[in-house]
């Protein structure tokens, strides 16, 4: 293990190993296919990583472990398909732009429904138990399955069909490599997402406080800052990504039920662990690296499709125990 | 209780407990206005303890807590922070995935810097310049160290608190370290935590001794260096390791 770790470090450290897992798919998969699961894999992983990164930073900054994130997921992705439905002239329309501009529209109403319910999260659920772990998991548990019993109240139990927009459907083709058009779109949007969040955390004064009370927070209030006050605001922020991650995830499945939340819970929980706790980068590497495993293994390994990512959780765990690029500590 | 009568902090019976243990039991100090004035005591003494007590890390029980005429015993860190108190801990509580510009910004108010005061931390600890755009983890501790210290001076501060700062430091740093703070001093109260008695009586002003959650001794630092047989009372237990 020390001596892959440097040789990685040599070749670009840890950044490196979503290229050596497509390289090594690479060799054993035709290149048509390899190139659409490559594609479907770095969309998935980019909307994990929506979901992923606020939960990343809420633990980080305010050491809360908070089971009820996915709880944002669920609500996005019903908000967004009830908004594509009320849409529906407008989705299946043929002018492009009413068609992304109702794709728009859902993700923003699941984007500020997630701020919201967020704030609502953290002042009502969250707050009452900071320091205290147990009681975290347990209450934060016990409102994702609330989350879950309002969506069957308000949506019922049966699947609700998610409509794509029109311009979204189908695949580009180039050669004889077929991409889906709506998972190009999922990609960008994570792309974009990910460069303004860097963006804000690198070269604003509140990013630099986030990066900080990561950190160490006491430090920073000592330094005379309010964290609880940023706090609310980076929840706020991380259960706006999770609904907007539904709201993408949900045209992505086409298909959606109120199971999703506990399903995106696993998921978000590998990412976070595999990239380490309090790191946006993080976050990206193992939501990519989980997109990619679960596409790759699906197609080369169908029966151990499920069971990937928590391999590959453990493998990494069993190299390096913080995680792939965990916030620096101190 | 005011502050008052040339004192810039008093604690007034001050008690804190952390968890179920008591740690301090009734700490009374006045800490004077200007210079460096030193908290003595064994590990454990509750020396660090009452540092955290007045930057409202820990909550005293019982007693008063008065910086200038704020009572800022139940008063919130940052808002303790912003009355002019800086705190440099124990563990220095640098930032390492920031860069040592970025440790400094944060302090700063506003997130700009006054250049005087920035040219006088350059002077004092050179590699401060040096390093500005290297990792804060990089650091060596001595360096760390004089980070921590330059954060604290980066706006003017009414008082200091340090932590001892020359904990795991070498003789060479330490002599710098004498130098930065007889510079600190000169417009600053800083109140300084240490076991290194030879470093505190290189710069104390007055001196406090803390054994067992209380203070048993307080006077100035030239009368207990000057007197052998009190030193060996108060501090042989926590100093001759020193």
């Amino acid at each position: 293990m020390a001596a892959l770790s440097a040789t990685l470090s040599r070749f670009g450290g840890v950044y490196l190993l979503p290229v050596v897992l497509a390289v090594l798919s690479f060799l054993l998969i035709p290149f048509s296919t390899w190139a659409t699961l490559t594609v479907a894999g770095l969309a998935m992983g980019m909307m994990i990583f929506l979901m992923a990164s606020g939960l990343s930073l809420i633990f980080g900054l305010m050491d809360v472990l908070n089971f009820g994130h996915s709880a944002f997921v669920l609500f996005g992705a019903f908000i967004a398909a009830s908004v594509l439905a009320a849409l529906a002239a407008w989705v299946h329309g043929a002018s492009p732009a009413l068609n992304v501009a109702a794709l728009l529209l859902a993700i923003a109403a699941a984007t500020a429904f997630g701020a919201a319910a967020g704030w609502f999260f953290e002042r009502v659920v969250v707050k009452p138990v900071y320091k205290d772990h147990l009681r975290q998991i347990l209450i934060t548990m016990g409102a994702l399955i609330v989350a879950e019993q309002i969506i069957l109240a308000v949506w019922g139990g049966v699947p609700i069909p998610v409509p794509r927009p029109r311009v979204l459907e189908g695949s580009i083709i180039i050669g004889n490599v077929a991409i889906e058009t709506y998972r190009v779109f999922a990609f960008l949007l994570g792309l974009a997402v990910y460069v303004v969040m860097h963006m804000v955390l690198n070269r604003t004064r509140v990013g630099l406080l986030i990066r900080a009370g990561v950190e160490n927070r006491e430090m920073v209030e000592a330094l005379g800052f309010r964290i609880d006050r940023l706090f609310i605001s980076v929840f706020m922020a991380g259960s706006a990504l999770a609904a907007m991650g539904g709201a993408m995830w949900a045209g992505y499945q086409s298909l959606i039920t109120p199971a999703l939340g506990a399903e995106m819970m696993i998921l978000v929980f590998i990412v976070v662990i595999i990239g380490g706790l309090g790191s946006i980068e993080g976050s990206l590497l193992g939501a990519i690296l989980v997109g990619l495993t679960a596409n790759y293994v699906a197609f080369l390994f169908p029966k151990m499709a499920l069971a990937s990512n928590m391999i590959l959780m453990m493998a990494i765990l069993l190299w390096r125990p913080y995680g792939l690029k965990p916030a620096v500590k101190g | 209780m005011k502050s008052g009568g040339g004192f810039i902090l008093r604690l007034d019976d001050v008690r804190t407990d952390i968890g179920q243990y008591h740690v301090l039991h009734g700490v009374s100090l006045d800490v004077p206005e200007g210079g460096v004035h030193v908290l003595l005591g064994r590990n454990g003494a509750g020396k660090t303890t009452t540092l955290r007590t007045i930057m409202g890390l820990w909550r005293a029980r019982k007693g008063a807590i008065v910086f200038r005429h704020h009572d800022i015993t139940a008063m919130k860190t940052p808002d303790i922070a912003r009355l002019g108190i800086a705190y440099v801990p124990e563990n220095m509580g640098i930032f390492g995935g920031l860069s040592v510009e970025e440790n400094m910004r944060l302090a700063a108010s506003g997130g700009v810097f006054d250049k005087a005061r920035l040219e006088r931390i350059f002077a004092l600890f050179p590699a401060m310049q040096k390093f500005w755009h290297s990792q804060a983890y990089a650091l060596s501790g001595g360096q760390k160290q004089m980070l921590a210290i330059s954060r604290a001076i980066i706006e003017k501060r009414e008082l200091i608190l340090i932590d001892e700062p020359t904990k795991g430091l070498a003789p060479s740093i330490i002599r710098a370290m004498i130098d930065a703070f007889r510079e600190i001093a000169k417009d600053t109260t800083i109140l300084l935590v240490e076991q290194n008695f030879h470093f505190a009586k290189s710069l104390g002003t007055t001196v406090a001794v803390i054994d067992d959650g209380r203070i048993v001794h307080r006077g100035s630092m030239a009368d207990l260096a000057a007197d052998a047989a009190l030193q060996t009372r108060l501090l042989s237990l926590s100093l001759e390791a020193h």
